[in-house]
C-alpha cells in the first residue's frame, strides 16, 4: 500500500514529517517498506522554456531547440521528440546530469553536424511513466528555472507499507491515517462525506438476484445514475496523487474509483449507463459465461461467482474487475455508479479460480467497511459532479448492511495475562475506545469492535490492539524456568542415529550435500520413481517437477556438476527424505552416499577406483555408527535395478531392506554421463533397528593366550565366503571369536568352478590355556562343518 | 689365526709363569679390538672362552693341580676368564653400534613428500548451524520434534487458522503435490509449523519443542530458495506470555551469535495462528562489510511469533481456557548466511565441492555450549 505524505495529510493534522511518520507506523504493526522521495532523485533536472524549434538541417526527424534554462543564456539542444515545439514548457537535464532510466551520465554532444547542449527529457527517461512517444510538456505556470520535480507534482515522500492480511482497514490513506491518529499521533480530520441530493428517481432498477444460501454473496447493493456528464482528464491533484503511488491516470470517470479505493478502502464501478441493457443486479453466474474484463482478458465463469449484469450479459466480476463493454470511455454522456458489499470469502476463492487480482479484489477480501458503501457512491457522485458535471439521480438500495455488530467480553487482566504487560485499565479503555472501539460494562468489559475491524474477533486481538498502541517495547523479558530437574535427551534416537551417521559418514571424508527434494522426472523414472502421484502440480521449473524416490539422483547430479567443474574425484553424501508415495507420512529418511572417480592419487600408490567394497565398508561404518555395534544381518546378493545386477548387495532383516551398496547401472552412470567408476550405498535410518540398550553389560578380558590358525577351503565358485564364515563360526561358538578371509583364489592349481578361500580363525579360551590337543580337535571339527555345510574341502 | 700362534709361542703344557698369563691376555686383548665385525669378533670368543679356547684350555689344567696350587692358580684364571668376557661384550656393544649408525645413515626418506590421502570429508553448515541451535534450545529445556515434507492441508493451514480462502494462504506461494488416487491432495510444507500441530494433537501440556526441518514456497532469489530450512519454537503451559517469548529469544540470540549482550525490537505483525502476533529485529551493525550484534544502528529482521491463536488450540485438542502458550519462528539457512557470512541461500543446495569444502564443518567439530558452538 504506497501513499504520498501530502496524501496522509489531508487526513491526518500533524507536524511529524516522514520518518517519524515511518518509525510510527512500523511500530503499531504497518511495516514500511519504503520511503521514497521522487522530488530528491529529480533535483537536478529544471523546467525549460522552448524558445524556438526548428527543424535540424541536416535531418528531417530531428529538431534545433534553443531552450531557456532560466539562466539568462539560453542553450542549444537537439531533439527528437515530435512534440518539441516552439513556446512549450519541458523537463530539462544540463550536461552532467545522471538520466535515471539509463544510469548514465548526460555529455555535450555532436549530433549530425550541430553541437547539443542537454536534453528534454520523456516520462521513461526520469523514470516516472512509460511515455517515450513525446517529451514531458510541463504546464504553463511552471517557472522556467525551478526543479522540474515540483511542475511534475514529485515533491512528496512516498511511502510503501506492507499491509498484513488482517489489516483490511488499512488499505485505504484515510484508514492509516485513522491508525495513526489512534495511536497519538496527529488527529484525524477527514470532513464527513456530504450526501448529494438526487434530482430525480433512478431510471435504472436494481436487484439482488440470490437464493437464501448464496445471498450472503451480495448483501447490500448501492447505485445512481449521473446524466449529461463530460469525461476528460481528473483534475491535476488527482493525476498526481495516482501518480505518486504508481497508477495510471485514465480519464475523470475511471480515475474516481481508483481515487476512492486507494484514499477511502471502498471499491466502486462506474458504467456507462447508456451501454447497460434494461436493469441491473447482482447474481451469480452462470456456469461458462463469458465477460471480456477491463485487463483485455476474456474470463469464463462458474455459478460460485458473484457478478453484476444487465438484462442481458455480465458487466462486472462483482467486486474484482468490470466488463470492457461497459466501461467508461470519453464519449460516455451517462453514467451508473456502484457500490455494493461483497462477500470476503467468494471473491477470494473467485480471484483464485480467475487468477485475477486486482485492487479492488484485493481490499473485498480483506474485509472493507460494511456502513460505509452508500457513503463512497456519495463521495464518487460529489466528484463527478466537480470534475465532469452532469445531475445526480436518486440511489437506489438492494438489501441491508450485513450485521457486523458483536459484543466481545473481555477482562482487562488478558492484558497482562496473554502480553506479560502492566497496562492499567483505563488506559486499556482509552486505546480500545480511541481505535474506535465501543467500550462498555465493568469487568468483563463488553468491546464492540468498529464496522472496519472485522479481523477482531475474540480477547486475544484486543490484547493484541492495546500492546500494539500501548507500545511492544515496554514488554519485560522474564526468565522462564526449566521443566525438569535432570536433562531428559531432547533428541529421539532417531534423530541421534542421523547425527550420528552424520559425523561418521563425513569421519570418512565425505562431503555433505543437501539437495532439493524435487526432481527432473526422467531422472525419477530411473530409481523407481517419477509416477504421477508424485508429480507436483506447480513446480517451481519444468525439470523440478518429481518427489524424489531416492537421494542418488541428487547425488548424481551433484556429481555431474562437480566433474563439469573440473573435480572428478568425489565423495558426497545426504541425508533426507526419499518419497514413496506422495500421501503424508509416505517418505523415508535415507542416508545415501556416493563415491566417483579413480581416488585419490598419490605417489604411494594407494589409490584404486571407487568399487562395490568401499561402499559396503562406507555402509557398515554407518551402520555401526548407528547401532553402536557391528551389524550382523546377512548381505544378499544384488540390490535395485539402478545398481549393477552383479556387483551389489542388499542387507536385510526378513523382508525389510535395511541398505542398498554396491557399483550403479551402466545406464544410471550414462542418463548423468559419468565416464568414471561410481559406487553407493542407501541406508534407511528408520528401518535400523532400534539399539537395544544404550549401557554397557559386564567385560573381563580372557587371562588365557588366543591361538589363530589358518584354513584353506577349495569350494564350489558360487558358495559365498558370508556361508563359509557363517560355518566357521558355528562350529565352536563358545571358542571361535573371530574369522577373518584373507585369502580368495580361482585359477591355476584350482580346479575349473572351484575357487579357494582362506580363514583365518581366531580362539579365545576362557577356562584354560588351550593345549595342541585341544586346537587340533576344534580344527578338525571346523573342517567338518564347513564342509558338510559348503561342500568344501582342505586345499592340500 | 692369532690364538693358534698364541698356542704354539706360549707352550701350554710347560709351565705358566705370570708372564705368559699376561701375555696371552694382551693377546686376547688385540685380537677383540682388531675384530671388524660381530662375525670376527665371535670367532675370538669361540678360540679364547669357547670348550677348547685358550682361556678354557687353562681352566681344564686346575684338576690335576694340588688344592694349594688350585685355589692360587684358579682365583687368577677365573679373573682372566671374566675380564676377557667383558672385553668382549664391551667391544660386541661398539660394533652393534656401529652397524646401527651405519644403517641409520643410510636409511633417509623425504619428510616433506605428502601422507597416504584421506579425502577430508565435511558437514553441511545447515546441519551444524541446526545442531548449534539444538544445543541451545536443549539446555533451554526443548525437545526436538519432527514431522514430514508432504503435509496435509488441514495441518499446513486449516487446523493453522487458515481456512482455504484465507488471504494468508496468498502469503505462503505453496507447492502442491499432485491428486492421489483416493482423490486427497497435499501440499509441501510450506512452514515447519504442521509439526507442532502433531505434537499437540499427541502430546499434553506441558509442551516445550522446537521443529526444525526443510519448508518449500514457489519462490526464488538470492535470499530466497524454493526449499529452506526452518525451524519453530512452541511452548504451551499455564503461564506464559510475551515476556517469556522476549527472554528466549533474547536467550537464544546471545547464545547463538556468541555476545554477552543483545538488543530486540519488537513489532506488532501478523500471523493467522498467532495472536497477538510479533516479529523480532535484531539490532546490528553492518557497517564495514561484516555484521555485529548488540551495537550499531541497523536493525537484522530475526523472527516471527505470537501467543499461540485460542482457535488454534482449540483445532489441536487443547483447551484453550486452561492453556496458552507462544510459538516462534525463524530460518536455519538464514542464520547461517549471518553468521557464516554466506551471500546466497541458492548456493546451499548447488552441492559445489568447493563451496561445501570452504563453508563445511569439521565431522568432530561438534556445537556444545561449554565449547564454545561455533569453537
Amino acid at each position: 500500500m504506497k501513499f504520498s505524505l501530502s496524501w496522509l495529510k489531508d487526513h491526518l493534522d500533524t507536524d511529524a514529517g516522514a520518518a517519524a511518520i515511518a518509525d510510527k507506523l512500523t511500530g503499531i504493526g504497518l511495516e514500511v517498506e519504503s520511503v521514497e522521495d521522487a522530488g530528491a532523485q529529480l533535483k537536478d533536472f529544471v523546467v525549460g522554456y522552448v524558445v524556438s524549434a526548428e527543424k535540424h538541417p541536416n535531418a528531417d526527424k530531428l529538431k534545433l531547440c534553443v531552450v531557456d534554462t532560466g539562466t539568462g543564456s539560453p542553450v542549444q539542444v537537439v531533439c527528437g521528440a515530435p512534440n518539441a515545439h516552439t513556446g512549450m514548457k519541458g523537463v530539462f537535464a544540463r550536461p552532467g546530469t545522471v538520466i535515471p532510466a539509463s544510469g548514465e551520465v548526460l555529455k555535450i554532444g555532436t549530433i549530425r553536424g550541430v553541437e547539443s547542449r542537454g536534453m528534454l527529457c520523456s516520462g521513461r527517461e526520469l523514470l516516472i511513466s512509460d511515455d517515450h512517444d513525446g517529451i514531458i510538456e510541463l504546464a504553463d505556470d511552471a517557472k522556467v528555472g525551478e526543479p522540474a520535480s515540483k511542475a511534475l507534482g514529485l515533491t512528496d515522500a512516498v511511502i510503501d507499507v506492507a499491509i498484513t492480511p488482517n489489516r483490511g482497514d488499512c488499505t485505504s490513506v484515510y484508514g492509516i491515517a485513522r491508525d495513526l491518529a489512534a495511536a497519538g499521533l496527529g488527529k484525524l480530520k477527514t470532513p464527513p462525506v456530504k450526501p448529494v441530493a438526487g434530482k430525480f428517481p433512478c431510471p435504472k432498477k436494481i436487484a439482488l438476484n440470490f437464493t437464501p444460501e448464496s445471498k450472503s454473496a451480495c448483501p447490500l447493493f448501492a447505485g445512481r445514475v449521473v446524466r449529461g456528464v463530460k469525461n476528460g482528464p481528473s483534475p491535476k491533484w488527482v493525476r498526481d496523487r495516482l501518480k505518486a503511488i504508481g497508477l495510471r491516470p485514465i480519464s475523470a470517470l475511471v480515475d474516481v474509483s481508483n481515487l476512492i479505493a486507494h484514499d477511502r478502502g471502498r471499491p466502486l464501478h462506474v458504467y456507462d449507463a447508456d451501454k447497460l441493457r434494461g436493469n441491473v443486479q447482482a447474481r451469480l453466474a452462470k456456469d461458462g459465461e463469458r465477460i471480456l474484463a477491463l485487463d483485455g482478458k476474456t474470463y469464463i465463469l462458474d455459478s460460485e461467482m458473484c457478478v453484476i449484469a444487465d438484462d442481458v450479459s455480465v458487466h462486472d466480476i462483482g467486486g474484482i474487475m468490470g466488463g470492457e463493454e461497459s466501461g467508461c470511455c470519453e464519449t460516455t454522456a451517462n453514467v451508473f455508479i456502484e457500490a455494493a458489499y461483497f462477500d470476503p470469502v467468494r471473491i477470494a476463492a473467485t480471484g483464485r479460480k480467475l487468477q485475477l487480482q486486482s485492487d479492488a479484489r484485493y481490499r473485498f477480501e480483506r474485509g472493507v467497511d460494511p456502513e460505509f458503501v452508500v457513503g463512497g457512491l456519495e463521495l464518487a457522485t460529489r466528484f463527478i459532479l466537480d470534475w465532469c458535471g452532469g445531475e445526480p439521480s436518486e440511489i437506489v438500495v438492494a438489501g441491508a448492511i450485513p450485521p457486523w455488530r458483536r459484543a466481545i467480553r473481555f477482562s482487562p487482566a488478558t492484558v497482562k495475562r496473554l502480553g506479560g504487560l502492566d497496562v492499567p485499565r483505563d488506559k486499556i479503555v482509552r486505546i480500545l475506545t480511541n481505535l474506535g472501539f465501543t467500550v462498555e460494562g465493568a469487568n468483563p468489559l463488553q468491546v464492540i469492535p468498529p464496522s472496519w475491524r472485522g479481523d477482531i474477533d475474540g480477547p486475544a486481538d484486543l490484547v493484541e490492539e492495546v500492546v500494539r498502541i500501548f507500545g511492544l517495547e515496554h514488554v519485560p523479558s522474564v526468565p522462564m524456568s526449566r521443566p525438569h530437574a535432570i536433562a531428559r535427551p531432547v533428541l529421539t534416537p532417531a534423530q541421534k542415529r542421523a547425527r550420528l551417521v552424520r559425523r561418521a559418514l563425513a569421519a570418512r571424508g565425505f562431503n555433505e550435500t543437501i539437495s532439493f527434494t524435487f526432481i527432473p522426472r526422467a531422472d525419477a523414472q530411473l530409481f523407481g520413481g517419477g509416477d504421477d502421484a508424485r508429480q507436483l502440480e506447480n513446480p517451481i521449473a519444468a525439470d523440478l517437477d518429481a518427489l524424489r524416490p531416492s537421494l542418488l539422483p541428487s547425488l548424481l547430479a551433484a556429481a555431474e556438476c562437480n566433474i563439469a567443474r573440473g573435480t572428478s574425484d568425489l565423495m558426497l553424501f545426504e541425508i533426507g527424505a526419499a518419497f514413496d508415495n506422495g500421501m503424508p507420512g509416505g517418505q523415508q529418511t535415507v542416508a545415501a552416499g556416493l563415491r566417483v572417480g579413480q581416488g585419490l592419487r598419490s605417489w604411494t600408490k594407494s589409490s584404486h577406483p571407487a568399487d562395490t567394497f568401499d561402499a559396503k565398508a562406507d555402509m557398515l561404518a554407518v551402520l555401526e555408527a548407528a547401532a553402536g555395534s557391528p551389524m550382523t544381518a546377512p548381505v544378499k546378493a544384488g540390490a535395485a535395478p539402478w545398481y549393477h545386477p552383479g556387483r551389489s548387495g542388499t542387507l536385510a532383516l526378513g523382508p525389510k531392506v535395511l541398505a542398498r551398496f554396491g557399483e550403479l547401472h551402466p545406464k544410471v552412470l550414462a542418463r548423468f554421463a559419468l565416464k568414471v567408476p561410481a559406487s553407493a550405498f542407501e541406508i534407511f535410518l528408520e528401518a535400523l533397528p532400534e539399539p537395544k540398550s544404550k549401557g554397557k553389560t559386564s567385560f573381563a578380558p580372557s587371562p588365557y593366550q588366543a591361538v589363530e590358525r589358518d584354513f584353506a577351503f577349495v569350494v564350489e565358485a558360487k558358495v559365498t565366503a558370508e556361508e563359509i564364515v557363517r560355518a566357521v563360526k558355528s562350529a565352536e561358538r563358545a571358542l571361535i571369536e573371530s574369522v577373518t578371509v584373507f585369502d580368495v583364489y580361482e585359477g591355476k592349481g584350482i580346479p575349473e568352478g572351484k575357487k579357494s578361500l582362506a580363514v583365518a580363525v581366531r580362539l579365545q579360551p576362557r577356562e584354560k590355556t588351550l593345549t595342541d590337543a585341544e586346537i587340533d580337535v576344534v580344527a578338525q571339527k571346523i573342517v567338518a562343518v564347513v564342509a558338510k555345510a559348503t561342500g568344501a574341502t582342505l586345499r592340500s | 689365526m692369532a690364538v693358534a700362534k698364541l698356542r704354539d709361542s706360549t707352550g701350554f703344557e710347560t709351565g705358566f709363569p705370570m708372564s705368559d698369563i699376561q701375555v696371552l691376555e694382551r693377546q686376547i686383548r688385540d685380537a677383540i679390538a682388531g675384530a671388524a665385525d660381530e662375525a670376527a669378533l665371535e670367532s675370538v670368543r669361540v678360540s679364547a672362552l669357547g670348550k677348547k679356547g685358550a682361556v678354557s684350555e687353562l681352566l681344564k689344567t686346575l684338576g690335576s693341580m694340588t688344592p694349594d696350587e688350585r685355589r692360587e692358580k684358579g682365583a687368577l684364571f677365573n679373573a682372566l676368564r671374566d675380564r676377557v668376557a667383558e672385553a668382549i661384550a664391551a667391544r660386541k656393544t661398539v660394533l652393534e653400534k656401529e652397524v646401527l649408525d651405519a644403517r641409520l645413515a643410510f636409511e633417509r626418506v623425504d619428510v616433506t613428500l605428502p601422507p597416504r590421502p584421506q579425502a577430508a570429508g565435511t558437514v553441511h553448515p545447515v546441519s551444524q548451524v541446526l545442531d548449534e541451535v539444538t544445543a541451545i534450545f536443549a539446555d533451554l529445556g526443548f525437545a526436538v520434534a519432527e514431522g514430514p515434507d508432504v503435509e496435509y492441508d488441514d495441518y499446513n493451514f486449516t487446523k493453522l487458522n487458515i481456512p482455504p480462502d484465507h488471504p494468508a494462504r496468498q502469503m505462503h506461494d505453496t507447492f502442491y503435490v499432485a491428486k492421489q488416487a483416493d482423490g486427497s491432495r497435499h501440499v509441501l510444507r510450506t512452514h515447519t509449523s504442521p509439526v507442532q500441530v502433531r505434537t499437540m494433537l499427541k502430546q499434553s501440556p506441558p509442551i516445550r519443542i522446537i521443529s526444525p526441518g526443510r519448508a518449500y514456497r514457489v519462490d526464488s532469489d538470492a535470499t530466497h530458495s524454493p526449499m529452506f530450512h526452518q525451524f519453530e519454537g512452541l511452548v504451551i503451559d499455564e503461564v506464559t506470555h510475551l515476556g517469556h517469548l522476549k527472554w528466549v529469544l533474547e536467550e537464544f540470540c546471545k547464545a547463538f551469535f556468541e555476545v554477552d549482550a543483545v538488543e530486540m525490537r519488537a513489532r506488532p505483525s501478523f500471523f493467522p495462528f498467532t495472536e497477538p502476533s510479533v516479529e523480532w529485529d535484531l539490532r546490528c551493525d553492518r557497517s564495514g562489510g561484516q555484521i555485529k550484534f548488540g551495537q550499531g544502528n541497523d536493525w537484522l529482521e530475526l523472527a516471527g511469533s505470537g501467543m499461540v491463536h485460542p482457535r488454534v488450540l482449540e483445532n489441536c485438542g487443547i483447551d484453550p481456557a486452561r492453556y496458552q502458550g507462544y510459538a516462534f519462528g525463524g530460518g536455519i539457512d538464514r542464520l547461517a548466511m549471518l553468521k557464516y557470512a554466506i551471500p546466497d541461500i541458492r548456493s546451499f543446495f548447488e552441492s559445489d565441492l568447493r563451496w561445501l569444502r570452504h563453508y563445511g564443518f569439521a565431522a568432530l567439530d561438534v556445537p556444545t555450549l561449554d565449547g564454545g558452538l561455533s569453537g
